[in-house]
């Protein structure tokens, strides 16, 4: 199998910063995730030149300008489609794929759920603001129902997606949550993500100050977010708060898991977390103590399974056929062209 | 073979249809007398035609499939217009083809399958077969379905799967009427059910006692043969059109040197073209089947940004779908195929159907100013050469290139005179691995003043690191721009390097060099313009041809040659698509014709048509 080059000499954050402007709202999220990802490339040891980041349409999608690897800019929800044809063709290729909630999960939702389910070798970030910034305002998929916004003025009717129980439903092998402004926890997922051998999918909490401004308080301010932040650890119980005061326990009788008062577990124990569990239906549950209150919102890797890639499945088929044949390409396609039923006229 | 007990009739062509119900198994009895027929080195042309349902309730007019092959000993262009001799498994088979008959016809009908019930089902009191109904034709009654059982009597088979093999019988008997070599259909027999060796036993015994039939029943006076055509010489295989654009994919990627990518998604009439496709994997073909269209041209020109030939295949509605993706191809500057097998619309209109009516869509049906290059296909081989040209124009002028095929040459078939490997061209293109800026910087938009292509720099080629996408760029550098000159001179410039791609002159068939009405057509016209171009000639009646590969950018001399004439004639299985291009863009005053009925012209409708405006004018 072909794998990624190295980088013959170490890179550093400056040689991943492309001479473009930055041109996102002052304040916004992006620009944090930005200095994260970049400051993080490095250490990776890929070849600048075999990193690629595919974009769709958005805010979020101005990114791979900013990178100074290749980048493809392309249209609205079509990223995860176009870099599917990309890795799956170029095995050599380390492929991001940037989107955003309208981007992936509105408009491009049916891509992302099939290249999540085929496990293309694609590391997805999906900045969540929960709006739609780039036209200036409108709900998203993503947006808690009941929300105002400029096309809904008396507010949401929709029901919204929660996308890692999406991701999940389409048994995507890695998925995990972070958030922008903690730019240690972003590092450690990406680092996670990119040593994950199949689709990786990152949804990154993501503050848009322009139109949802503060969406995310309640898990960033320091003054709330130790009750309401869960972060998920592997191989250690699952509990926070202060003194971890609550445990995240799975119930005798229940399907899913629920948040108690650890002073109120009596014989039961917090569950501990193991993202390798290979039943996707575990960090489902974990995925739906989350709900748009963000009341209990665990963060970190939900998932981490093998299964192998699309990229592998096809590669290992071409080689396979290529081993099964002989001479040169020439030859070859005469020998086609001359198969079947044929006649000579003299 | 057996030796002829009966008298030898000498034909020079003959057109038979095979009809039944959808389970018939039509289509391959149809197949396996084209192949024996090519063996004998007729010219052939094929035409199925065949309902989008699976199986419509049997023994109904909706379910009627069919298969017509035309064979000749000299060549020729169509499957021919009528029937010279009608196979009609069932009352509904002979009620749908009865209209298309000529007086004087020979039709074979099951006669087992003329029950009460099946008359009714096609609303027959009687049987036509009783009373009179088809006396203007030679009728021959043959209990197929029940001679075919007696036949496998004692084989072990159930009566059920032996009527399955009258079929077989059938053929078995028109093989003998037509003295065709049968030794490759009882090789494909064997090759077929290898794993069933009593369904090997059974098709065989079923095509003998066919055969046997023939040249004993006195119904049966006299045997024909038709001669070899002369034709060039060299190898031939039988080949429909949408085999032809598979292997011509294959032969565009070893002659450029470049992994063949297919991002596809199911859709009638353009599935096979997948299927062959995936069967290719040696060669270095990836065939994807995506989750939708957008997804498939997508994954296509993902697979083309990483220096892939990408190609998607779809129909009408799929182009529609792809639109926005065929513009965004355009404004990187990528190369990308985009087939179209052509089927008749609007929306899902007839899938199994033919129509031109995508030659708009594929001219302009895209937002913005997105010009590309359109080529069309005129018969079912020539989609090899026209697949290597579309690969040839979008790889040197890094550009997405439409391939407007449709039902009638996807579907139909001809010989094919195979071609050397060593004679197609060479269509490989040089990825740039070297800074093209003064500064040592790469400048993904500076051009080849040449060819007006972009550089095509791939990902993993160190140095050249850059970032594109669907924003205006600025000339050269390929940053955004919103600059008013700029966007200007990129709208242009993008609609100039179209236009400047050089295409081979028009060239003109006109073997009486004093024509004064010109008929032009593109695409699968081709066969039934030039069978009606030669009737009128051989009536005294001039006329001058000219057929269309390249839409966009049009021939250089086209408009001179159209100027030449007194009247030019469009036909097309539109409303008139061309002709609108032709007068817009030329001031002649093109004459349309049109047929849209999901049929390709008959040259009986085109010499009419033709002939009465060569001589009122």
């Amino acid at each position: 199998m072909v794998s990624i080059p190295l980088t013959p000499v170490k890179l550093t954050t400056k040689d991943f910063k492309s001479d473009q402007e930055v041109r996102w709202c002052p304040g916004c999220g992006d620009y944090a995730i930005l200095a994260a990802v970049q400051s993080f490339m490095p250490e990776l040891g890929i070849a600048r030149e075999n990193t690629v980041f595919v974009s769709g349409i958005g805010c979020s999608s101005r990114f791979p300008y900013y990178m100074n690897t290749y980048g493809l800019h392309s249209i609205h929800g079509r990223a995860p489609a176009i870099a599917t044809g990309l890795s799956v063709s170029r095995p050599d290729l380390s492929v991001w794929v940037v989107t955003g909630d309208g981007d992936a999960l509105s408009i491009g939702g049916n891509h992302l759920i099939h290249a999540l389910r085929r496990n293309v070798n694609l590391k997805i970030l999906l900045f969540n603001n929960r709006i739609y910034g780039l036209t200036k305002g409108q709900y998203s998929p993503t947006s808690e129902i009941g929300k105002v916004t400029k096309s809904t003025p008396v507010g949401s009717a929709d029901a919204p997606f929660n996308p890692l129980s999406l991701a999940l439903g389409a048994e995507a092998t890695f998925v995990a949550r972070t958030i922008d402004s903690d730019r240690k926890h972003l590092q450690s997922v990406l680092r996670a993500a990119a040593e994950h051998e199949g689709s990786a999918f990152v949804e990154i909490y993501q503050n848009c100050n322009i139109f949802n401004d503060g969406a995310f308080d309640l898990i960033k301010d320091p003054g709330t977010r130790d009750e309401h932040l869960i972060r998920l650890e592997q191989g250690q119980p699952i509990t926070f708060g202060t003194d971890q005061q609550f445990s995240v326990v799975h119930p005798g009788g229940s399907f899913g898991l629920s948040v108690l008062p650890s002073a109120d577990l009596g014989t039961e124990t917090p569950v501990v977390h193991d993202a390798t569990v290979d039943d996707p239906a575990y960090a489902f549950a974990l995925s739906r103590l989350s709900g748009s209150d963000l009341n209990t919102t665990p963060i970190g890797i939900f998932r981490n399974v093998q299964r192998p890639s699309y990229d592998e499945l096809i590669q290992k088929q071409l080689l396979d056929a290529k081993a099964q044949s002989t001479g040169t390409p020439e030859a070859m396609l005469s020998d086609l062209l001359t198969s079947g039923d044929t006649w000579t006229i003299l | 073979m057996t030796v002829p007990a009966k008298p030898v009739e000498q034909l020079d062509r003959v057109v038979i249809r095979f009809a039944g119900d959808s389970g018939d198994g039509m289509q391959l009895t149809g197949d396996r007398f084209t192949s024996e027929t090519a063996q004998l080195g007729n010219d052939i042309s094929t035409l199925p035609n065949f309902p989008a349902e699976i199986r419509a309730p049997a023994g109904t007019l909706p379910g009627v499939s069919s298969f017509q092959v035309h064979f000749a000993d000299f060549d020729i262009l169509t499957p021919g217009d009528s029937p010279n001799v009608l196979v009609a498994m069932n009352p509904a088979a002979l009620k749908a083809n009865l209209a298309d008959l000529p007086p004087g016809a020979d039709i074979i009908v099951n006669t087992d399958e003329f029950t009460k019930r099946n008359l009714a089902k096609v609303g027959w009191a009687v049987s036509p077969l009783d009373d009179g109904t088809l006396s203007q034709w030679a009728v021959h009654p043959v209990a197929l379905t029940s001679m075919t059982v007696g036949a496998l009597a004692g084989s072990g088979l159930s009566k059920k799967d032996a009527e399955r093999a009258k079929n077989m019988f059938a053929l078995g008997l028109l093989s003998w009427m037509y003295s065709r070599p049968y030794e490759s259909t009882l090789r494909f027999l064997e090759r077929k059910f290898a794993k069933r060796p009593e369904l090997v036993a059974a098709n065989k015994a079923a095509f003998l006692a066919g055969w046997n039939f023939g040249e004993t029943t006195e119904d049966f006076a006299v045997r024909y043969e038709v001669k070899p055509a002369r034709m060039a010489a060299g190898t031939y295989r039988n080949i429909t059109g949408n085999a032809a654009l598979a292997l011509g994919l294959v032969a565009a990627g070893v002659r450029a040197k470049l992994p063949v990518f297919l991002g596809a998604y199911p859709i009638t009439p353009a599935s096979d073209i997948l299927h062959e496709l995936s069967k290719h994997k040696r060669f270095g073909v990836t065939t994807l089947q995506a989750e939708d269209e957008i997804a498939a041209i997508g994954a296509a020109l993902g697979a083309s940004y990483g220096g892939a030939l990408g190609v998607t295949t779809t129909s009408g509605p799929g182009v529609a779908l792809k639109g926005e993706t065929i513009s965004l191809a355009i404004a990187l500057e990528l190369p990308l195929v985009i087939i179209d097998v052509q089927r008749a619309g609007p929306s899902t209109g007839m899938p199994t159907k033919t129509e031109q009516a995508d030659l708009n869509m594929a001219l302009y049906g895209r937002h913005g100013e997105a010009p590309l290059a359109v080529i069309a296909p005129r018969s079912p081989s020539d989609c090899f050469h026209a697949a290597i040209e579309a690969a040839r124009i979008a790889l040197k002028y890094r550009t997405p290139v439409i391939l407007l095929s449709d039902n009638y040459v996807a579907n139909g078939s001809e010989p094919w005179l195979l071609p050397e490997v060593a004679d197609l061209p060479d269509i490989s293109v040089a990825f740039t691995t070297e800074p093209n800026g003064d500064d040592g910087r790469f400048l993904p938009y500076l051009r080849d003043p040449q060819t007006m292509a972009r550089p095509w720099a791939i990902p993993g080629t160190a140095g050249l690191e850059h970032r594109i996408g669907g924003l205006e760029k600025a000339d050269k550098t390929g940053d955004i721009s919103y600059d008013p000159a700029n966007h200007e001179f990129m709208v242009r410039t993008r609609a100039a390097r179209i236009e400047n791609i050089p295409v081979p002159d028009v060239e003109v068939e006109d073997p009486d060099e004093n024509a004064r009405v010109l008929v032009l057509g593109w695409g699968s016209t081709y066969g039934p313009i030039g069978a009606a171009c030669r009737a009128l000639r051989q009536r005294g009646l001039p006329i001058a041809q000219a057929h269309l590969r390249h839409l966009a950018p049009l021939p250089a001399n086209l408009g001179a040659v159209l100027s030449a004439y007194d009247k030019v004639v469009v036909p097309e299985m539109n409303l008139g698509q061309l002709a609108h291009v032709i007068r817009a863009r030329y001031l002649i005053d093109a004459v349309a014709f049109n047929q849209v009925s999901g049929l390709p012209f008959t040259a009986a409708t085109l010499e009419n048509t033709l002939e009465d405006v060569v001589k009122n004018g």
